[in-house]
């Protein structure tokens, strides 16, 4: 695997809605690197004829039965919000 | 004991508490003032708890006194019937501040009680606290806090291991009776065995993961920690079981694990993982699991060495599929609904980077940064697909040895519990504390921590017992007969002199 380069942590931090400045970019890009150059070692692995597991219970869709019930009350939904207007949560202009 | 000494009392298992509270011997509100000064002392020194809730917790005990369960029919009395109980602050109580140790949720007050709290709440036990943890359970360590480290109450210059560090700590600080953690990779059994405590991670589904804050969820499973093998398997009859509002939750009649405690693993199958024994195992550890392993010949069992080749690549997996669901499970603190918002920010973009960037401490970032990576396009089929594939193997890897063998058995840890800020600049060395404990996860295997014994410079040392899914029979058939014969009984009673 290539060396991870200062680019990309930005290119990734702006795709997980996070920003850093530029020492703690020097930082992550370094121990980003380390790490995933440890973790590719898995390529090693033979995973031909292989399925991937994505959780270890064998079950496919839970569904539950289309009953209405009583939801959570829009007061207690809205107990924890930063900003509220009315019944709903108050956030800045959308750009 | 109709005295205030609160040692004679606070290093009890929770069973004998029960008895002491059934022969009338002792009052619910003298056990949970036992507790709290055991709290208050060791608060200080630990940083153990994030929230206690001393006066809600005192006021109860004193309703369970009066109550007619206590005063009329003792005989039904249930088993955590007024035991104090602690619960990691990642599991949601119903108007109690649940902050994953984190900024971003320090003023969280859950609208909800998580399923396990329901199912305590049913039994009257009084809950202690929200214990500290590393934020958002990811740790090795407990530095991770928003809210300062947790210390090890057997050396306060060492990590208590993590990410249930404070439950850990608590449990052998006598700062409750049992707790509740979390297991993503080893976070309740790492850090009881660095606390010299027994932590259980049951099979994955088998405790509803309801109302615990997502970390990976695929690997996330809610277990006790507790001072005997008794008591876990006692609290596990309480949590588990099935939950409509938990998807991935197993529809099984549920056993009682108590029946399971038999003291005979005689003809038992027992193999030693040589890829868990690897390198990075310290001498002292080694010997220490060396003599469980005569100790179990001597009762009967058969000891073997055995290979599981896919084991060497689990840690690897692991720090894959745990921050790509990671990334995925915390996008959603954008400070919209809950948490903390940056008020500067002008427009909802801003505010979403902003937020995030100053409510997440490094570790949680990095971990964020990571999935994000391993997700992305170009790099998911070399990294997530890939790790998913070799996680498969794992599971064979069990599969094939649990034909063979009844238990497998490995230290819980490579090292005992070591010095605060060594692995803080290092995350890859963090990383491989949890060695151990990460291929359980994987495969979804239950797997618990005993004490083993105390190192020369007086540490714990835990050995981890592992079977197949749902095989919790012999976990605790094979804990509870090692944990009588190593008949480990220290505590750090230091702490309060």
């Amino acid at each position: 695997m290539s060396k991870i380069t200062k680019k990309e942590v930005e290119h990734i931090a702006k795709l997980a809605e996070l920003e850093f400045g530029d020492e703690a970019l020097n930082k992550f890009t370094y121990q980003l690197d380390q790490i995933l150059s440890h973790v590719a070692k898995i390529n090693e692995v033979d995973t031909s004829n292989i399925k991937p597991t994505s959780h270890t219970l064998e079950i496919k869709n839970v569904f539950r039965k289309d009953e209405i019930k009583e939801s959570v009350p829009v007061e207690d939904a809205l107990s924890n919000a930063p900003e509220k207007a009315d019944s709903g949560f108050l956030v800045p202009k959308i750009d | 004991m109709g005295n205030n000494n609160f040692l004679e009392i606070i290093f009890l298992p929770a069973h004998k508490l029960n008895n002491l509270i059934q022969e009338k011997k002792l009052k619910v509100s003298e056990i949970a003032k036992c507790y709290f000064d055991a709290i208050e002392k060791s608060q200080q020194k630990l940083n153990l708890y994030i929230t206690i809730c001393k006066e809600q917790g005192l006021n109860f005990a004193k309703i369970l006194d009066e109550s007619p369960d206590y005063l009329d029919d003792l005989s039904n009395i249930k088993p955590f019937f007024g035991i104090p109980i602690a619960i990691k602050d990642n599991i949601c109580t119903k108007g109690i501040t649940t902050t994953c140790a984190s900024k971003i949720l320090q003023n969280y007050i859950p609208i909800y009680n998580a399923t396990v709290i329901e199912r305590l709440n049913a039994q009257s036990y009084i809950l202690t606290g929200k214990a500290n943890m590393d934020e958002f359970a990811m740790g090795s360590s407990n530095e991770n806090s928003f809210f300062g480290p947790v210390k090890n109450p057997w050396d306060i210059n060492c990590v208590p291991g993590g990410s249930s560090g404070g439950p850990a700590a608590i449990i052998a600080s006598g700062a409750a009776a049992c707790a509740l953690g979390s297991d993503t990779g080893g976070s309740i059994r790492q850090p009881a065995s660095l606390c010299g405590v027994v932590g259980l991670k049951p099979t994955y589904g088998l405790v509803s993961r309801y109302g615990l804050v997502a970390f990976a969820s695929s690997l996330d499973q809610i277990g006790p920690i507790t001072r005997d093998v008794k008591d876990a398997a006692r609290l596990l009859n309480v949590i588990a079981g099935w939950d409509e509002n938990d998807s991935t939750s197993i529809n099984l009649k549920m056993p009682d694990y108590e029946e399971f405690l038999k003291d005979d693993i005689k003809n038992f199958k027992i193999g030693i993982v040589k890829e868990l024994m690897v390198k990075e195992v310290a001498p002292e550890v080694r010997e220490s699991i060396n003599k469980v392993v005569s100790l179990a010949e001597q009762m009967g069992a058969y000891v073997e060495e055995i290979s599981l080749p896919s084991l060497e690549y689990a840690l690897s997996v692991y720090y894959i599929i745990a921050p790509s669901e990671a990334s995925s499970n915390l996008s959603r603190y954008d400070g919209v609904r809950y948490g903390f918002r940056n008020t500067s920010a002008k427009t909802l973009r801003e505010m979403y980077k902003k937020t995030r960037a100053g409510g997440f401490g490094d570790e949680v970032k990095r971990r964020i940064m990571i999935g994000t990576y391993c997700l992305s396009s170009g790099y998911y089929d070399a990294y997530y697909e890939k790790a998913q594939r070799v996680r498969t193997k794992i599971i064979n890897d069990f599969k094939s040895a649990f034909k063979k063998y009844d238990i497998l058995i490995s230290p819980t840890s490579p090292t005992t519990a070591f010095k605060m800020g060594e692995k803080l600049d290092n995350p890859l060395m963090m990383y491989l504390s949890d060695i151990c404990t990460i291929p359980a996860n994987l495969a979804g295997i239950p797997a618990i921590s005993i004490p083993a014994g105390l190192s020369k410079s007086g540490l714990p040392i835990g050995l981890q017992i592992i079977a197949d899914s749902l095989r919790e029979d012999n976990v605790f058939r094979a804990a509870y007969s090692l944990e009588k014969a190593i008949g480990f009984s220290k505590n750090p009673i230091g702490l309060y002199e």
